[in-house]
């Protein structure tokens, strides 16, 4: 059997938007090479969509307060618990009105409006902390799985957080590390820290495990023997030729990561150790509103439906990335 | 490979003794009290008193000394009575709930049944249901079969349980008229005894909600790791020559590739088999399941110090165990990895 | 009409016979929900509600209150009082007549010496006895006979019924329960899972924090009772699930404790098999304003203590405002519905207690706005915030973790918010915001905020040791490891001198003056703005005949009489 991968790849971190994945200190990438990515990047229909609707996404948050400009928070009694503008279509006799297209809550505050607020706090927080996820795993399983000597201690830190338990840990850091914190950084500053740290460390190991059983596999294989008894320095290997080949399995990780950090902040948001309660991210407004999903079922589709197509969005985008960053695809 | 099992087994012993003080250091940082839940009416001295009967007031190297002699000396003397008919077992204190003053490890026994039929039957189902979606969707990539696989997985992914559990109890248990083949109780009865196909019939009707709203996430995880990993494994170049040789597809993908796309999937799978028995806790409170999950999550909110400590301490322990049989089964499945 | 029709008819037309006809167990199971799932049977080692309740279908008080908050005579002949003499004249000892012929579960006769065991059990100093302080004050129990007990107090007691008397103070059997006092109360699991008691109901199987199951007392006194041979007492979930399984789904037929917004009640109750219904107690939701300064600049040990003063909570002005610029009814409506009304007041039950001096069920905005403004508290460098001796209004707002709550929390920030007082909304985990840990700072004990909410009651329905959460000396002190009732740090020496005389005082109708008095006096000068006086609100299921939701005592009080309709 032979190998194909000993061409050394490169992978820059610089403008790509997963660069935290990947190599800290590229090597001069040749532009040709991503030249390559880009047009391999641009076959892929799914990817494209998922960029497309991701970036709209990131847009209509950051941007949306601007163009829609009610207050998330602004309570309006008399207006409370009307219908999105749709609902008219087939009910006339609804409560809608087209200065809330998406209807109000109980206390009437305008959907639409906590949508935005809401999806840039559930977006912020789950790059973040997804990022934070990959980081730590990608470097603990590369690590353990390379240098054996550390794969022990590390393996069995590595069971260590698996068993520790979340709630605790989270009263823990709240207790110890928010009035610092939130002096420091504000309430919501501060109380976003903490989160993307308590989700981020928490979350690391399935990663590493993952990442370092692939690297346990592939340092045995001939490419990884073949650089290495040409003098090839460690830190080379793994960035040439390790991480590359794990780069699938770190994808996948990547995409589930948001979606499990998004989620994991609105199980926070419950049992009442997350953001304050005026703070909207999504997974609260679906958590809040899953007692009158009967009634309003919008209240709980509309942030349902925003996180759905967040990592459906990401997740197309993340395979586009990965095939595209395969050489062994790339060309084909 | 034998030595390298032994090897870590020996070691898995400090590790755990690790675990257990981190742990417990970590519980006594925690805020919180045994008497939250005991109603404002009641003065704050004699929550005071009540702590102390609690055995509150010792220092914390004493308490987890405690904790360990009970749980590693006095608890296996219980076992090891339960058995064989022994009497090891001297009257000495076991390891005792705060919350119900009687030993943890009685109430874990009792909740292990209806865990493992709900939350072990839900893994088992998604198991079934992921491995060939996720080997089909791989071989026949961006098909429509294939898309539809990552659409619904993804939905399934990102949609909590504390949504799907009430949304099925509406549409199964509400909507649904009573006397219709498709109506499923949304309370799981913990008492009831299978003894004959009816009452099997019975069971498996109050299993099945919790059971699809733990599937359904179950399933698009793996699914994806599976997915991931065979495509992974579709492009190496073994699988070139053995399509070269003339090998019929069959083979390739079942042989080949399937054998080699497992190293991750059994990393996911053997994370997950300690998360059987910690329990599934928003769909155990839902569906009043009351297996380990819920256990849990009530000795945490009412900080019964010593249930949460056994429970995170068992769990740890089924972490390392499984993680150990991962790293063999990694020996097994790919013959270049070496544990020296 | 057919046979079966006709028949079913006739079956029909007898169940709503009165349930007097009914014989024991004829009515088969009674499936019970509850979503705080008890954890033991005995009442004297937990404390909790769900204990205390499930506990009270099994043993059972001397005495307890009805559902309008009265003394009825449970164990025993009649009430003692004064008058009858069970009560000596200088209030100094109380006399219980037990009914002839009560029998224990196992069949042996219940006796005036399980009453004293029940004391020394509870007042054993190594037991952590939960129910302590219904023995406060008692000197000693005595029983001249089989039938008779005495119990002595130190000082005269104005109200006597505390030891014996409600859900909290139940009879334990003394031949169970010997080898498990004080320190030994731990080990005995069987006892506390499975006490013998007099109660309609026996332990067939108790799981603890999952199910109990439980038969009709064979042994119970009443021949006819209970109606139903079987309960299954189902504990866990959620308030919304159990909503749901009584209302909609129909597989439980009583839920207790419904803690929902009214619309999402209302919906449930369209669903047609179950009926809300809702009681009201002493308990009331209420805003508490520190009296002494939060700020985090200051140094532990200081830190909300009275040593430092708050910069502008205790001006008459700003806490009227704040007062005033709350829409009670709109909180209602928004929270409560049915489980709701709008209160001024720190003791709004029962009727004697309740005081009519302040009406509050109006919303004034401007008002508030002109009072702060004629008191010079004026918005000076044009934030939008009003400041007090150049110190800006804006207060930290806490609460425990709570849907209802979090809704009064953004609607009262919108209030404060027009009368030019910014607020900082936080809330907490319930289990660490009630709980006394001293090394928390997010007690509600601690008050490192300038207002939280919660809700607070009392047991029984003399208010006596409650308004003494007022006293100087019961607020929360580093010293005292932050222990203590007077969660605002409110001190007056009026308000102690009152509350000293009543102790002093018997008789319904001067207790009453006296504490609607202090009640009106802790209101008037910022110890507290309440909210909402909350009811109970549980649920039944439409075939479920017999409930009568009491707030006084368990609501499990009557279960003997329960009945099935159809």
């Amino acid at each position: 059997m032979s190998d194909q991968t000993t061409e050394p790849r490169t992978a820059g971190a610089t403008n790509n938007p997963l660069g935290a994945l990947q190599d800290p200190t590229p090597d001069k990438p040749p532009r040709s090479q991503w030249l390559e990515v880009w047009d391999q990047l641009r076959k892929h229909k799914g990817a494209l969509w998922g960029g497309f609707v991701l970036a709209f996404i990131t847009l209509g948050v950051l941007i949306g307060p601007l163009i829609w400009q009610v207050d998330a928070q602004k309570l309006d009694i008399r207006s409370k618990d009307m219908r999105p503008i749709y609902v008219a279509l087939w009910d006339s006799s609804a409560k809608t009105g087209w200065h809330r297209p998406l209807g109000t809550d109980n206390l009437g505050r305008d959907i639409l409006a906590n949508i935005i607020a809401g999806g840039r706090a559930s977006m912020a927080v789950g790059w973040a902390a997804m990022l934070l996820t990959i980081f730590l795993g990608t470097f603990i399983g590369v690590t353990a799985g390379y240098f054996r000597r550390l794969d022990g201690v590390l393996m069995r830190l590595t069971d260590l957080f698996l068993s520790l338990p979340l709630l605790p840990l989270l009263l823990v850091a709240v207790t110890l590390f928010r009035q610092p914190l939130v002096s420091r950084f504000g309430p919501e500053g501060g109380m976003f820290i903490l989160i993307v740290t308590i989700i981020g460390i928490t979350s690391w190991m399935q990663t590493a495990r993952i990442v370092r059983g692939e690297v346990l596999a592939l340092k045995e294989r001939e490419f990884v023997l073949a650089a290495r008894s040409i003098g090839t320095q460690d830190g080379a290997i793994i960035r040439r030729h390790l991480l590359p080949n794990v780069i699938s399995p770190i994808m996948v990780s990547a995409t589930l990561g948001l979606a499990a950090a998004i989620i994991t902040e609105s199980a926070l948001s419950f049992l009442g150790v997350g953001f304050p309660s005026d703070f909207p991210t999504w997974g609260k407004l679906l958590a809040d509103a899953v007692p009158r999903m009967e009634k309003y079922p919008e209240r709980v589709l509309l942030p349902g439906l925003m996180i759905s197509l967040t990592v459906l969005s990401v997740n197309y985008l993340g395979d586009g990335l990965r095939d595209a960053l395969d050489p062994r695809i790339r060309g084909r | 490979m034998l030595t390298f099992t032994i090897r870590r087994t020996i070691l898995a012993i400090p590790t755990l003794l690790f675990i257990s003080l981190a742990i417990f250091l970590l519980l006594q940082l925690a805020p919180g009290d045994p008497m939250a839940q005991v109603p404002l009416t009641v003065p704050a001295e004699v929550k005071q008193q009540m702590r102390e009967a609690l055995g509150l007031g010792a220092p914390w190297y004493v308490q987890y000394w405690k904790w360990l002699v009970q749980m590693f000396w006095i608890e296996p003397k219980v076992a090891i009575d339960a058995l064989f008919g022994t009497s090891l077992y001297q009257d000495e204190l076991r390891v005792i709930s705060w919350q119900t003053r009687s030993p943890v490890m009685d109430i874990v026994m009792q909740r292990i049944p209806q865990t493992l039929w709900v939350v072990g039957v839900a893994y088992v189902v998604a198991i079934i249901i992921a491995l060939p979606i996720g080997i089909y969707s791989a071989y026949r990539q961006y098909s429509m079969f294939d898309n539809a696989g990552t659409f619904f997985s993804m939905i399934g992914f990102s949609i909590p349980p504390y949504f799907t559990g009430p949304l099925l109890i509406v549409i199964f248990a509400v909507n649904m008229p009573q006397d219709s083949f498709w109506w499923f109780p949304s309370t799981y009865d913990t008492t009831h005894k299978v003894v004959d196909w009816d009452s099997f019939g019975v069971q498996v009707r109050q299993m099945f909600l919790p059971v699809m709203v733990l599937a359904l996430q179950i399933t698009a995880q793996l699914n994806r790791f599976m997915r991931s990993s065979v495509l992974d494994n579709l492009n190496q170049d073994y699988v070139r020559t053995a399509r070269a040789k003339g090998l019929p597809e069959r083979v390739v993908l079942l042989l080949h590739v399937l054998r080699n796309s497992m190293i991750p999937v059994v990393t996911v799978i053997a994370l997950q088999i300690p998360n059987i028995f910690g329990g599934a806790i928003i769909t155990e409170v839902i569906f009043k399941v009351n297996g380990i999950g819920q256990l849990l999550i009530t000795a945490l909110f009412a900080n019964d110090l010593p249930m949460v400590m056994t429970l995170t301490f068992i769990f740890a322990a089924l972490i390392v165990i499984f993680n150990i049989i991962a790293d063999v089964l990694y020996g097994l499945l790919d013959p270049r990895i070496r544990y020296e | 009409m057919n046979l079966k029709s006709a028949l079913l008819g006739a079956a029909a037309a007898v169940a709503l016979a009165p349930a007097a006809f009914a014989e024991r167990g004829s009515d088969g199971q009674v499936s019970i929900v509850y979503w705080q799932a008890p954890s033991i049977l005995n009442p004297f080692l937990s404390g909790g509600t769900k204990d205390v309740e499930s506990a009270s279908m099994i043993i059972e008080p001397l005495a307890r209150y009805n559902e309008k908050g009265e003394l009825v005579p449970w164990l025993v002949d009649e009430i003692p009082t004064v008058d009858n003499g069970g009560v000596s004249a200088d209030l100094t000892s109380i006399t219980w007549k037990i009914t002839p012929g009560i029998l224990w579960s196992d069949g042996s006769a219940f006796t005036s010496a399980d009453v004293k065991f029940t004391y020394d059990y509870c007042t054993d100093p190594e037991g952590g006895c939960a129910q302590v302080t219904k023995f406060e004050g008692v000197t000693s129990v005595e029983t001249p006979d089989d039938l008779t007990v005495v119990v002595t107090f130190g000082a005269p007691q104005p109200n006597p019924y505390g030891p014996f008397v409600g859900g909290e103070s139940p009879i334990l059997q003394a031949a169970q329960f010997a080898d498990c006092m004080g320190a030994a109360a731990s080990t005995c699991t069987e006892e506390n899972f499975g006490p013998i008691g007099t109660g309609p109901f026996v332990v067939t199987e108790f799981r603890p924090n999952d199910v109990i199951t439980m038969a009709a007392n064979e042994n119970y006194r009443d021949p006819a009772k209970p109606a139903f041979a079987t309960v299954l007492f189902k504990g866990g979930g959620s308030a919304e699930d159990s909503g749901r399984a009584v209302m909609q789904t129909g597989e439980f037929d009583y839920g207790w404790n419904l803690q929902l917004a009214p619309d999402v009640i209302a919906e449930m109750a369209e669903g047609g098999k179950g009926t809300p219904i809702a009681g009201f107690g002493p308990l009331v939701e209420r805003l508490m304003l520190n009296q002494t300064n939060p700020s985090p600049d200051l140094a532990e040990g200081v830190r909300a203590t009275v040593a430092e003063p708050h910069p502008f909570l205790r001006e008459p002005a700003v806490y009227k405002a704040m007062s005033m610029a709350i829409d009670r009814p709109l909180l209602v409506e928004v929270g409560y519905g049915q489980a709701g009304k709008v209160t001024c007041n720190w003791v709004p039950a029962p009727e004697a207690f309740n005081s009519t001096t302040m009406d509050c069920s109006t919303q004034d905005i401007a008002g508030a706005n002109a009072m702060l403004d004629e008191a010079g508290f004026t918005d000076t460098d044009g934030d939008g915030v009003r400041e007090v001796n150049g110190v800006p209004m804006r207060v930290l707002y806490q609460t425990s973790t709570n849907a209802v709550r979090q809704d009064f929390q953004a609607l009262i920030k919108e209030w404060w918010s027009q009368i030019g007082i910014e607020t900082e909304l936080r809330n907490i985990n319930a289990s660490v915001f009630f709980g006394g840990d001293a090394g928390s700072p997010d007690t509600f004990q601690k008050f490192y905020a300038d207002v939280q909410m919660y809700a607070n009651t009392f047991n029984g329905t003399d208010p006596q040791s409650y308004l003494g959460n007022g006293l100087c000396d019961k607020a929360p002190r580093p010293d005292s490891q932050w222990q203590g009732e007077n969660i605002s740090r409110f001190c007056m020496p009026e308000f102690d001198a009152m509350h000293a005389e009543l102790t002093k005082t018997a008789g319904i109708e001067a207790r009453a003056a006296i504490a609607t008095q202090l009640n009106d006096m802790f209101v008037q000068n910022g110890g507290m703005i309440p909210l909402v006086h909350r009811g109970r609100l549980s649920a039944h299921a439409t075939s479920l005949g017999g409930v009568k939701l009491n707030v006084w005592d368990s609501e499990l009080w009557n279960v003997a009489d329960w009945y099935r309709i159809d």
